[in-house]
């Protein structure tokens, strides 16, 4: 563990029940800045439902009770006078299937920032950029203006990466983003995460234990709610400490 | 009696097929007949000239003013409420008693016959608020005729927007608020244009309603609180008062021309924003 490492995000006794249901039991865990952190573990593991408790997505079902602390720079962003709006700009979420909105590649992207206040004349700036740091410039420059609905499986993913870091977050999470992609999209999104990683902190969902292996700094195992185990992931694939992760990595179940 | 099933699909497609000309022909022949009657009395100066000797002679420039008053108010007043409720009880409410008792309010209010709202236009605004018979009085009463229909497909519109959208404008830092009006509103534009657009088309018909609500008056109006015919009143009153057949026929040719015209526009106008949003 690197002493130099700032915690960025700090979950403490994390709960949570869908109605009477408990998808998440007590989990802690850590984040350093500018690392890539892998979430792995098989369906219904409370994946997606952490990723969404980390932009208070999860505001929008009111079926859904949180219990704990989560810390992004040591403020709980669980508290109720939290500002949610500005939490969701510096934390942006990938789903795991593409969602463009049905509008040009730059109206996508400048949207948001847009929004949040920026400029007008300030936003093909920062559409560009985006779409560099997604690594989809080159494919789409010369036709910003056309419907993103165009755009392929894998450019559809990257663009809504290029939409995520259009906002210059400091956190991003990605729920299974290449799950539906081809191995050439999905070998290009890995690519730019490792770019990525040097000025971002990454956290990475993925019931694609290969991924994790290739992808990750340190790693989270989650099984049906519970946090098995976490450490390293070279570490955690090599001599892991708990029998469910040794099965899980080894694909003896998931 | 077990029919080949090759012979049962050519007897079912002539069937369907039959049913779907009869229906056709049905509006072709309306349109036909009235154009063939109607279009030779519509000159130039029919329509921009005022009726004179009660209909007889003249044109009917000031029932095409009152018309289309009557429905612009109608529209104007409807569509911002309609498309609130929609917005409101698609958005901001969950699935309960509160919205399904708005919501069978509007289907309620959607069967109760014309001329039951032309009476109650006729006491609530003509009498009871002093309004008198005027564009405002018809206006109104319009406006709560066509309400259901604005809401009933604007909701069905706003409903059929992908969740997805939202939560993609919600993780991306937008507001509840932005989201609806920078994304989820205009995706349900078509469905909710086709709304107005309907309401438009009924508005431009009705007679009962305006009878009780707008008068009669031939005058052109001036003024919110003057009285209007439309030219579907008009053509009431001329061919059952026997007064011009020929003018009668004339109006209801611009009123068909009128509707066709609209919604060609109207369907052109949705095309373009359909290609544009998405």
């Amino acid at each position: 563990m690197d002493p130099d490492k700032l915690v960025k995000l700090r979950l403490e006794s994390l709960s949570c029940w869908y109605h009477q249901h408990q998808a998440l039991k007590d989990v802690s865990l850590e984040v350093y800045t500018r690392e890539i952190f892998g979430l792995m573990g098989p369906s219904k593991s409370g994946k997606s439902t952490l990723m969404q408790i980390l932009n208070r997505l999860c505001d929008l079902l009111p079926e859904v009770r949180v219990e704990g602390r989560v810390l992004l720079d040591d403020e709980d962003i669980l508290s109720p006078d939290y500002d949610v709006v500005n939490l969701r700009r510096r934390v942006g979420l990938v789903l795991s299937k593409p969602t463009p909105l049905p509008r040009s590649i730059f109206e996508n992207l400048a949207m948001a920032p847009r929004m949040a206040g920026k400029p007008r004349a300030q936003l093909p700036e920062i559409v560009e950029e985006g779409l560099h740091a997604a690594r989809l410039w080159d494919e789409v420059k010369d036709r910003l203006y056309d419907s993103a609905l165009k755009l392929s499986g894998g450019q559809q993913q990257r663009l809504c990466l290029a939409r995520v870091l259009a906002m210059q977050p400091e956190l991003i999470l990605l729920d299974e983003p290449t799950s539906g992609l081809d191995p050439i999209s999905t070998a290009k999104i890995e690519e730019t995460l490792f770019q990525l990683k040097k000025h971002y902190t990454i956290i990475l969902v993925s019931n694609n234990t290969k991924q994790i292996a290739r992808v990750t700094d340190r790693v989270a195992f989650l099984l049906m709610g519970d946090l098995i185990e976490m450490g390293e992931t070279s570490r955690v694939f090599t001599v892991p400490r708990d029998k469910r992760t040794d099965d899980y990595i080894s694909g003896r179940f998931g | 009696m077990r029919l080949d099933p090759r012979y049962t699909q050519i007897l079912v497609k002539a069937l369907l097929w039959g049913m779907t000309g009869f229906t056709l022909f049905i509006l072709v022949f309306i349109i036909v007949n009235v154009s063939i009657k109607g279009l030779p009395q519509v000159t130039p100066s029919f329509l921009l000239e005022a009726p004179h000797d009660m209909g007889r002679a003249g044109g009917i420039f000031s029932t095409i003013v009152a018309t289309a008053y009557v429905t612009l108010l109608a529209i104007l007043i409807a569509t911002p409420l309609g498309v609130g409720t929609a917005i409101y009880l698609t958005e901001y409410t969950r699935e309960g008693l509160a919205t399904r008792i708005i919501r069978f309010g509007a289907e309620c209010l959607a069967g109760v016959p014309s001329i039951i709202l032309g009476l109650f236009g006729f006491v609530l605004f003509v009498l009871k608020m002093g309004l008198g018979w005027s564009i405002l009085s018809g206006g109104l009463t319009l406006a709560i005729m066509v309400l259901p229909t604005i809401i009933r497909t604007s909701e069905e519109a706003i409903k059929a927007v992908p969740q997805e959208y939202r939560t993609v404008c919600f993780s991306l830092g937008l507001s509840k608020w932005q989201s609806i009006t920078h994304i989820v509103v205009p995706s349900a534009l078509p469905g909710i244009t086709t709304g107005i657009m309907l309401s438009v088309g009924r508005s431009l018909g009705e007679t009962a309603v305006l009878l009780f609500t707008a008068g009669a008056a031939l005058r052109t109006p001036t003024s919110l609180f003057d009285s209007g015919r439309t030219m579907a009143v008009h053509f009431y009153i001329l061919a059952r008062e026997g007064i011009s057949m020929p003018n009668a026929y004339g109006t209801a040719a611009v009123l068909v021309v009128s509707i066709l015209l609209i919604n060609l526009v109207a369907y052109t106008l949705m095309q373009r924003l359909v290609k544009r949003y998405s």
